[in-house]
């Protein structure tokens, strides 16, 4: 199942190309309306980009009333909705507030790194976010927590149903003055950089727990996104490859079966934690 | 309609301080004048900006002026080189003015030529920097050139309707003297079609995305000193 990361399209301005994916994740809602950090937002580096949107979003009251009856007029696509705050009330205030008849999934964004993080613990928002709705909750997590994988269990003993792995790196990147370029400061790191960093956030949560992983992070060919299915994700997303490439989601698909069908796989799920020692594929026997 | 096709560089010709990018037009429509399209810069993660120059038949060509890793890369293309181009995007110039006036700044000359044929070769008020840079007038020929310290709103008539592209400060300075005028700015983009939010400007009092809202304003386009402008030494260029 192929998605957009979070913040990464809006199907509203580009419907043609939410519609080539299998599902789509809106960017993350938080209660008030937010206007997102003052311009410079995004600077790009050898191998990544940086943004500091600062979750801009019109805020909840606006974007259940206005923006997702939009969303289904105009895409017929199931509709993740990513959901911010700066406490578990905001988080499960929202969740609450979502009907289950229009989103097909909730994913928990637990780490922004252009916002002041909320208080609680992972583990505590998600755990007052299933005691709000009843919709499949993914927890969207950091790849710079030290053990990836001890947040991972926590959040499914808090009832989480998938991860979202991962979300970008705080980076900075400076000018030829010796500045930041970014007006915030730092960002978030994203692109070609953050693969080797996806791929060990996987493969250490496959090892840690058995709930299903939408994988992301620096994903631009097919072949990226079977890597990424062979430690461990259920799921794949792109973020930044669709600023470059709109028609990525179908280039990728077709990718991705190819290179399936080069490990002599049927399709590319049967490439599912094939990284991992004890599992064996056309493609890895002999090597282990 | 837009769309993303890979292309091929029929041609890349020096105009004083900046490369004329020549391209077949494969599939693409050239929009109108003051719409851009992303071009792939090679070897960089992000494409970039530019708003279309000339559309000779079967042609696009861009004006490229290379000030960062990005644009460099698409001036060193070579004859034959693909590259991949996405549009055309955003909002261009209302054409429906009666007596119009193009007034530009250094590279913010790069919509004209294809701007001024669709206004049958209106007069124009060009700045530049440097003799070098204001070799690129050739693309406008009859068009009056300043070059620093005078600035174009020293020479500017009024009465016009003036349709301008440029610096922030020039775009400020034009819109002091010509509050109607419809100004294109610029933004550092990553997507150019809504998606990365990162090109947002202030208007109105709420910032909006230049690249679906834009990035041809009114003149109720960003406030004095409102727009961080897109910056040689960092962002995206």
């Amino acid at each position: 199942m192929l998605l957009n990361a979070s913040g990464c399209l809006d199907a509203l301005t580009a419907p043609e190309v939410a519609r080539t994916l299998d599902a789509f994740v809106t960017k993350t809602v938080t209660p008030e309306p937010r206007e997102g950090n003052p311009p410079v937002r995004i600077a790009e580096t050898d191998s990544g980009m940086l943004n500091a949107i600062g979750l801009a979003n019109p805020g909840r009251e606006r974007f259940l009333a206005e923006t997702l009856p939009e969303l289904a007029a105009a895409l017929e696509l199931p509709v993740w909705v990513s959901v911010g705050g700066f406490s578990a009330q905001d988080y499960a205030g929202t969740c609450e507030r979502l009907d289950p008849a229009r989103v097909a999934a909730v994913e928990l964004n637990l780490s922004c790194p252009n916002v002041d993080e909320a208080p609680e613990s992972a583990g505590e928002i998600v755990a007052a976010c299933r005691a709000a709705t009843t919709l499949p909750l993914w927890a969207k997590l950091s790849p710079a927590a030290w053990d990836i994988g001890e947040v991972a269990r926590a959040v499914e003993a808090s009832g989480a149903d998938g991860l979202s792995l991962v979300n970008t790196m705080r980076g900075l990147a400076l000018g030829r003055d010796l500045r930041p370029i970014l007006a915030r400061g730092v960002g978030g790191y994203s692109g070609p950089a953050l693969r080797p960093i996806a791929l060990a956030a996987v493969w250490a949560c496959r090892r840690a727990t058995e709930l299903p992983i939408v994988g992301m992070g620096g994903v631009r060919t097919g072949l990226d996104a079977l890597e990424l299915i062979a430690v461990g994700a259920t799921h794949v997303a792109l973020g930044t490859v669709l600023f470059g490439d709109p028609d990525a989601p179908s280039r990728v698909r077709s990718e991705l079966a190819r290179a399936a069908s080069d490990y002599g796989l049927d399709n590319a799920d049967d490439a599912f934690s094939a990284a991992h020692e004890g599992v064996f594929i056309a493609g890895n026997q002999g090597k282990r | 309609m837009r769309r993303r096709e890979r292309v091929s560089v029929v041609g890349v010709e020096e105009v004083g301080a900046y490369v004329l990018i020549r391209l077949d037009r494969g599939g693409l429509e050239p929009g109108a004048p003051g719409q851009f399209f992303m071009v792939e810069a090679p070897g960089r993660v992000l494409p970039r900006p530019f708003s279309l120059c000339l559309a000779p038949r079967g042609e696009l060509a861009f004006l490229v002026d290379p000030v960062g890793p990005g644009t460099s890369a698409i001036a060193g293309l070579e004859r034959g080189d693909r590259v991949a181009v996405f549009g055309p995007l955003g909002n261009g110039f209302r054409l429906d003015v009666a007596r119009p006036l193009l007034v530009g700044g250094g590279i913010g000359i790069a919509p004209f030529p294809y701007l001024a044929e669709a206004l049958e070769h209106p007069p124009a008020i060009l700045g530049f920097r440097s003799a070098l840079h204001a070799e690129a007038a050739a693309l406008l020929p009859h068009a009056e050139v300043v070059i620093d310290p005078v600035l174009v709103t020293e020479v500017l008539p009024e009465g016009r309707d003036v349709l301008a592209c440029g610096p922030e400060p020039m775009l400020e300075a034009v819109r002091a003297l010509a509050p109607a005028a419809q100004l294109a700015w610029e933004a550092p983009m990553a997507c150019g079609y809504g998606a990365c939010y990162g090109c947002v400007v202030p208007v109105d009092g709420r910032l909006v995305r230049l690249c679906v809202e834009g990035p041809v304003l009114g003149g109720a386009g960003p406030p004095a000193g409102g727009l961080v402008p897109a910056r040689a030494e960092g962002g995206v260029a």
